[in-house]
């Protein structure tokens, strides 16, 4: 491994001396299938995530991983363990974690403005700043002259464009993102990505990301960190630190070899969890695109 | 988007729009008119008055003031009874949507209402209220009130559980996730609820009207017990009461519906 890239057995709290953003201890979430079985999705899982940090959550679907986004945006709580923000339990959902969901939850009775002005509302912004700041927002990603249209009149990945920029506007601390790209076409992921590493670079203060995704590409071209994450029940198996410098591109060769090393990792689960006696068809669900 | 250019060929599709729109109900007015002309012609006796006769009592009745007259002190009894029953639904739909006791209290309540034809109430109101302007409205209300709840409990629990996370994640909460979020997102439904109490609203007001004579009561209903030996007149009232009906659920109901969900992209036009 080379000094850019780095990889732990057993994920380890970070030495610095700030308080991390954001703290996972010994995280459980079981829930009820349909058939009334209990279903272990999170099986103690600890992480920290420092202030300006991107982590991205990485493993087969199934893995829990969601389910550990949800609860970081509180809008789920934990079956055991303990989540915290700043140092104290997530009192519920907020406008400091903003969350970009897999399918754009655009309020499609609101113009794509309407959207980003209606999150500035909520968060208290003097209704005489809003249109200006929707339309900055929306400038900058790529959609000033789409401000009118209603969510059903964009694509799919300008759908994804707009939360994005309601997403920012707020100015949230955390962004949370539930693989946000997971269901676009490789260009327009492709362009979305590069909209984050804009936003990663440009950011005023220091923004904290977790995203959650399938796709190993995504992970090594976005995160400073990933935690790799088995297949259910959701354990963390990896870590590994990317310093590959910003902006990336997928054919930067520290990138790839990231890509590489990762997905060799991944496969090393699979086969793993196989051995143990998993029958879920894995290996197919590890997005390589 | 668009263009200078494409604004000709929109135009163009507007009016193809328009033709396709009115052309269908206009054949099928036309083709009803014609049979009616026929079985008129064939029936020996006068109890089916031909479209002429109608046409001519129709404007009789307009001439006299009898029918604009009727007209207007019926639509003003609809207006109040169904603003009350679409007021009193909708605040008893959304607390059903809301809470699950409710909800599995009263909903079953609310079934046998809508299940019970709103002229067995007629006899009812009248031992209540006496054969008043009062026991029409009570008719009215019960008539309609039931499908707005029912409506608007759907609407309630039809709200896409996503739009609510996303609202809560934005920091909506209490009042401002209803105000912002849950309610918009209801809104078609609370329409579709609207024109179905329109329909039920109407048909009660009439039938209250018919059965319910006050003395010196104008209505349209009343018209219908009034002229119970003119048929020709009777057809008249029939179709005002018919065109009234339709129109106004095509001007205001039908198409609130279609502006609500084009702008949401829920309307598929073909």
């Amino acid at each position: 491994m080379s000094d850019l890239i780095t990889t732990e057995a057993t994920p380890a709290a970070t030495p610095d001396d700030q308080a991390p953003k954001l703290a996972v201890r010994d995280l459980v979430k079981t829930r009820r299938s349909t058939r009334g079985s209990i279903v272990t999705a999170v099986d103690h899982v600890s992480f920290d995530v420092n202030v300006g940090e991107f982590v991205c959550l990485l493993g087969p679907s199934g893995c829990g991983k969601t389910s550990i986004l949800n609860i970081l945006a509180g809008l789920d709580e934990p079956s055991s363990g303990q989540v915290l923000l700043d140092g104290r339990p997530i009192p519920g959902p907020g406008p400091d974690r903003a969350v970009l969901f897999q399918e754009p939850a655009l309020f499609p009775w609101l113009s794509v403005a309407g959207n980003v002005e209606l999150a500035l509302k909520l968060t208290g912004t003097p209704s005489a700043e809003r249109t200006d700041r929707a339309r900055t927002w929306l400038t900058n990603v790529g959609l000033g002259s789409f401000a009118d249209d209603y969510p059903h009149e964009l694509s799919a990945g300008m759908r994804q464009r707009a939360q994005l920029a309601r997403a920012l506007a707020t100015d949230p601390e955390v962004l949370l993102g539930d693989e946000p790209f997971g269901a676009l076409d490789a260009q327009a992921r492709e362009l979305l990505q590069d909209e984050v590493q804009r936003v990663l670079l440009e950011r005023g203060g220091p923004k904290t990301f977790v995203f959650v995704t399938h796709n190993v590409r995504e992970a090594a071209l976005l995160a400073d960190r990933v935690l790799v994450m088995s297949a259910a029940p959701g354990r963390l198996v990896e870590e590994v630190r990317i310093g590959a410098p910003r902006p990336r591109q997928l054919d930067d060769v520290l990138v790839a070899r990231v890509v590489s090393d990762v997905h060799d990792l991944l496969m090393r689960e699979v086969v793993r969890a196989r051995a143990e006696g998993s029958d879920r068809p894995i290996v197919q669900e590890i997005d390589e695109r | 988007m668009s263009s200078a250019t494409t604004s000709a060929a929109t135009e163009k599709v507007g009016a193809r729009r328009i033709a396709h729109e009115i052309g269908p109900p206009l054949a099928g007015v036309a083709g009803l008119i014609a049979a009616w002309a026929v079985i008129a012609a064939l029936t020996a006796t006068d109890a089916v008055p031909s479209p002429l006769d109608t046409w001519r009592a129709l404007v009789a009745g307009m001439r006299d003031g009898t029918i604009p007259e009727a007209t207007l002190k019926t639509m003003i009894r609809l207006v109040f009874s169904f603003s009350l029953a679409v007021i009193g639904g909708t605040l008893l739909g959304v607390l059903l949507g809301l809470n699950e006791f409710a909800r599995r209290s009263i909903r079953p309540l609310v079934v046998a209402l809508q299940i019970v034809p709103f002229v067995a109430w007629v006899p009812i109101a009248v031992i209540w209220f006496g054969a008043t302007e009062r026991a029409v409205v009570f008719v009215t209300i019960v008539g309609s009130f039931p499908s707005m709840t029912l409506a608007a409990m759907a609407a309630m629990r039809q709200v896409p559980p996503i739009l609510k996370r996303a609202g809560r994640t934005l920091g909506a909460d209490g009042w401002q996730l209803y105000r912002d979020v849950i309610l918009p997102a209801a809104l078609p439904g609370f329409i579709t609820g609207l024109q179905q109490a329109w329909g039920f609203a109407w048909k009660a007001l009439m039938a209250a009207e018919l059965i319910i004579a006050a003395a010196g009561a104008v209505g349209l209903g009343h018209l219908l017990a009034r002229e119970a030996d003119d048929v020709a007149a009777l057809a008249a009232v029939v179709a005002v009461i018919a065109v009234i009906g339709v129109l106004v659920d095509y001007l205001v109901f039908d198409r609130l519906d279609r502006h609500v969900r084009r702008r949401r992209g829920l309307l598929i036009e073909g």
